[in-house]
């Protein structure tokens, strides 16, 4: 069964149509031709999917198209200007937070998505009191908020570094999307 | 005076394919854009040895979307099948439960996988055996182990050594069943043009696939070209073809055309992506008082696939380690009806330095010496397995270096005798080693584009190891310019023939040919050439190996806190000190290292392929129960490496870091949790249980 749906997708309106059974990941990847979020496990297990869905995080391999229809979503690829870098994908550079980089589109998206999860006071595992254990993020909050998204390159100390640049050195991160 | 030129070798460089990664752009095998492709979802075996009787394929031909249903019945005859691994669809014989039987071919990846779970499969189940026991009485000596070495060695009388030693270790040891899980699936996408094959692979080696294909297909190897820019990791993996790039290119022959793409599910990958075999080892030092080695035996039993041999060379680093006269080892392996073991990050060397390296630190305790003091004290002047002078060898000052950066000098070495809020402390060192070699058959291609820049060309393959910018580096040194001069062109066989990205070679045998091109090319054209102007180098193998013994080395240091109540093991402190020779980047090998020991910290507390041997199974094939470490799992982890050039390593002076990082962390780690908790685990992975004493 198809079904017609509209999906803004990094400020641009796409208009397709789409197997009811259709994954948003495989909608983007394989129907609008947008590579930018991975397939890693497909079952919500890896985050290298990982897109921002009206400015929040999501495994979008767990989400079907068809119920998403008219959502505006935000890939790594559409996160700044053609000509410029989104500070969190500058610093990920900086800190050399990556090394095949299949899983860092998500990581990425992770990140902004996660820092503003924070800031609207969404408490973690590791938080203690009622919110966020205060700002900047410390080391374990961030540690413990970003454990969705494996890595096996084994980037993690210097993805922590990179998400730690850009909460310091851009605060505006932590209130754009 | 000397020009200072930018971005050359040894300076630090911002990864030249980053700002494509940052952004997803960077096409990886699935994203290059095909015209019209067919999706490929496999039909998979669900018994474990036996061959099938019926196949039925009825409704799903005619299913929706459909456009071939393709069995060992009607599949295409393959011109080489040699390699049982790759030869499939050829008979209805089942080695394995998870191999390939089959493949749809559809208009979208849904309609494909609905339409495989219609096929139906009758099967006649022969009696299979999956599991690997030590008391298994069909093991069996292979003619040699991976990499050429010996099966068994033997110097001396060990076993005489032993027993008359003052103090004995005599342990057995396990490592688990692993899975290499590179977060890019591997994938192919293939199509036939006329008689040409063209494949997007994720792949460590794109000639190595032509190369491995050919006689599979019966075509000559310049019919076949791979294409591989990017990779996301690999691992070993990656390293050799596996079943699906021929089931992908078999398929591309009934597609009239069309591409076929077919990208592995994460659950598909642990039964046809190669894996780290288990290990059971046996080790037995015998020393005086003072620790001073006599004699070390290393016994190994792993398994391998009946349907193909892959023997892990587990018992090699013990054969040139530490000083012993009287020294033995054996690999002894299982012929199981299982998917086909292959290489692993630091294969051999990463399981086979966990078993000797807790012996060493049982053998120190038993001594009642440090255990950096044991190591030192049983140093060999030669390399003791072939008589050779080690090229380099740098063990003592990368323990020393880490005992001082560590704080090791502080140790109090009684165990469990650190209880702080409820959590024992501990910490542990072990030791690091990985052989440096090069290969030979790489060509490279220098051509000046443009006055002041040059294209470089070779076949290598970046899997995440910075070899794009690392061997831009290289180019800029040999050429005398400026790394943003270099127009570096990798990952496609229309390049220059290049060897696999693999056993830490990449880096120094690509770089050979690189610095054998630049000089070809200055000896013909000077400082002032021609635009247009080009020439290759190929570089032959390493001279000094003759005469000398190269290895890396290393030091780990691990610092763990075990639960006193719940058993919960967390790794709050590494610190990895390499010495491996030259480094070319200071920034991407800081990460190969890290992420080297992050794999590592993933073998001590985590990963275990669970195989249900009345199945044939592997039960947790995903990352819901296959653990790999997570961010919160790596907590302060450092890498450092001596300042150093190995002359002995050719013109590059670098000797290879994509393994020497995993090697050694779980035992430092196994060690440091001894010190925790006064409880020895010689089995991986350390999981809480263990320490419910």
């Amino acid at each position: 069964m198809d079904a017609e749906i509209t999906l803004h997708v990094d400020g641009r309106e796409r208009t397709f149509t789409v197997d009811t059974r259709t994954t948003l990941l495989d909608a983007l990847r394989d129907r609008l031709g947008n590579t930018s979020p991975k397939k890693g496990c497909d079952h919500g297990q890896c985050g290298a999917c990982t897109v921002l869905v009206e400015g929040r995080r999501i495994n979008s391999c767990l989400a079907l198209a068809v119920a998403h229809d008219g959502a505006t979503l935000t890939t790594a690829a559409g996160l700044a200007d053609e000509t410029d870098l989104h500070p969190m994908q500058r610093a990920f550079l900086d800190q050399d937070g990556f090394q095949c980089g299949y899983c860092t589109p998500g990581q990425i998206c992770s990140a902004v998505g996660m820092l503003q999860e924070a800031n609207a006071g969404h408490p973690s595992a590791v938080s203690t009191g009622d919110g966020p254990t205060g700002t900047p993020l410390n080391d374990e909050e961030i540690r413990e908020r970003m454990s969705g998204n494996l890595c096996r390159c084994g980037a993690y100390v210097n993805i922590v570094a990179a998400i730690n640049q850009a909460q310091q050195a851009a605060p505006q991160v932590r209130q754009e999307s | 005076m000397t020009v200072q030129h930018t971005g050359t070798a040894g300076q630090d460089l911002e990864r030249i394919d980053g700002v494509a990664k940052v952004r997803g752009l960077a096409p990886y095998a699935y994203e290059h854009q095909v015209d019209n492709p067919l999706y490929l979802h496999p039909l998979q075996a669900t018994i474990s040895r036996g061959r099938i009787e019926t196949i039925d394929t009825t409704q799903a031909q005619a299913a929706p979307g459909v456009v071939a249903v393709m069995t060992h019945l009607d599949a295409p005859r393959l011109a080489g099948t040699d390699d049982a691994e790759l030869a499939i669809l050829q008979s209805p014989a089942v080695g394995f439960r998870g191999q390939f039987i089959g493949a749809v071919l559809a208009e979208t990846p849904e309609a494909a996988r609905a339409a495989a779970a219609l096929v139906r499969v009758e099967y006649t189940e022969e009696p299979h055996e999956a599991e690997l026991r030590a008391d298994r009485d069909d093991l069996y000596a292979p003619e040699q182990v991976n990499a050429g070495f010996p099966t068994d060695t033997r110097d001396g009388d060990p076993e005489s050594a032993i027993a008359a030693a003052q103090v004995v270790v005599d342990q057995t040891y396990t490592t688990p069943f692993e899975h290499n899980n590179p977060m890019e699936p591997h994938t192919t996408v293939a199509q036939w043009v006329g008689d040409e094959l063209v494949l997007h692979d994720s792949t460590q080696g794109v000639h190595p696939v032509r190369q491995t294909l050919a006689p599979v297909f019966g075509i000559a190897p310049e019919k076949i070209r791979v294409i591989a820019p990017n990779v996301g990791g690999g691992f070993g993996s990656k390293g050799v073809p596996h079943a699906h790039v021929v089931l992908t290119a078999m398929a591309a022959q009934r597609s009239n055309g069309r591409p076929v793409k077919y990208a592995l599910t994460r659950q598909q990958m642990f039964f046809l992506a190669g894996y780290r075999t288990p290990t059971i080892q046996h080790v037995r030092l015998g020393a005086d008082a003072s620790g001073q080695l006599s004699g070390i035996i290393h016994d190994v039993i792993e398994q391998t696939s009946r349907i193909k041999e892959f023997a892990e060379q587990t018992a090699v680093p013990a054969r040139m380690m530490y000083a012993a006269e009287n020294r033995a080892t054996s690999h002894r392996v299982a012929k199981l009806d299982v998917p086909v073991p292959s290489w692993m990050r630091a294969p051999g060397e990463c399981p086979g330095m966990f078993g000797p390296e807790v012996a060493m630190d049982e053998l120190a305790e038993a001594c009642g010496i440090d255990p950096i003091e044991l190591r030192v004290l049983n140093e060999p002047d030669i390399d003791p397995e072939s008589g050779k002078p080690f090229a380099s060898r740098h063990l003592v000052e990368c323990l020393r270096e880490g005992a001082r950066r560590f704080g090791w000098a502080d140790r109090d070495p009684q165990p469990r005798s650190r209880l702080v809020d409820g959590w024992y402390t501990g910490t542990g060192v072990a030791s690091s080693t990985y052989p440096a070699r090069r290969q030979t058959g790489n060509t490279a291609r220098i051509r000046h584009d443009r006055a002041g820049r040059y294209s470089v060309q070779i076949g290598a393959v970046d899997i995440g190891t910075g070899a794009w910018t690392a061997l831009t580096q290289i180019a800029a040194e040999a050429l005398g310019c400026n790394a943003a001069d270099i127009d570096l062109q990798i990952g496609d066989t229309d390049f220059p023939v290049a060897t696999v990205a693999g056993g830490s070679t990449g880096t120094t045998s690509w770089g050979a040919a690189i610095i054998a091109a630049a000089q070809a090319f200055r000896d013909r054209h000077g400082d002032q050439p021609a635009v247009g102007a080009h020439a290759e180098g190929e570089a032959g193998e390493n001279p000094a190996a003759q005469e000398y013994a190269l290895h890396s080395f290393g030091a780990q240091f691990a610092e763990v806190q075990v639960h006193a109540d719940t058993g919960e093991i967390r790794v709050s402190r590494m610190l990895g000190v390499f010495s491996a020779g030259r480094i070319i980047n200071p920034r991407t090998a800081r990460s190969q290292f890290l992420g080297g020991m992050t794999m590592g910290l993933g073998m001590a507390l985590h990963e275990n392929s669970v195989m249900d041997p009345r199945f044939g199974m592997i039960v947790n094939h995903d990352f819901a129960e296959y653990h790999i470490p997570t961010n919160a799992d790596v907590r302060d982890m450092e890498a450092v490496w001596l300042d150093e050039v190995d002359e002995h390593a050719g013109k590059l002076g670098a000797r290879g870091i994509g393994e020497i990082g995993i090697v050694g962390a779980a035992a430092a780690i196994a060690n440091a949790a001894y010190h925790a908790t006064g409880i020895r685990v010689r089995d991986l992975p350390l999981t809480a249980d263990r320490f419910l004493a």
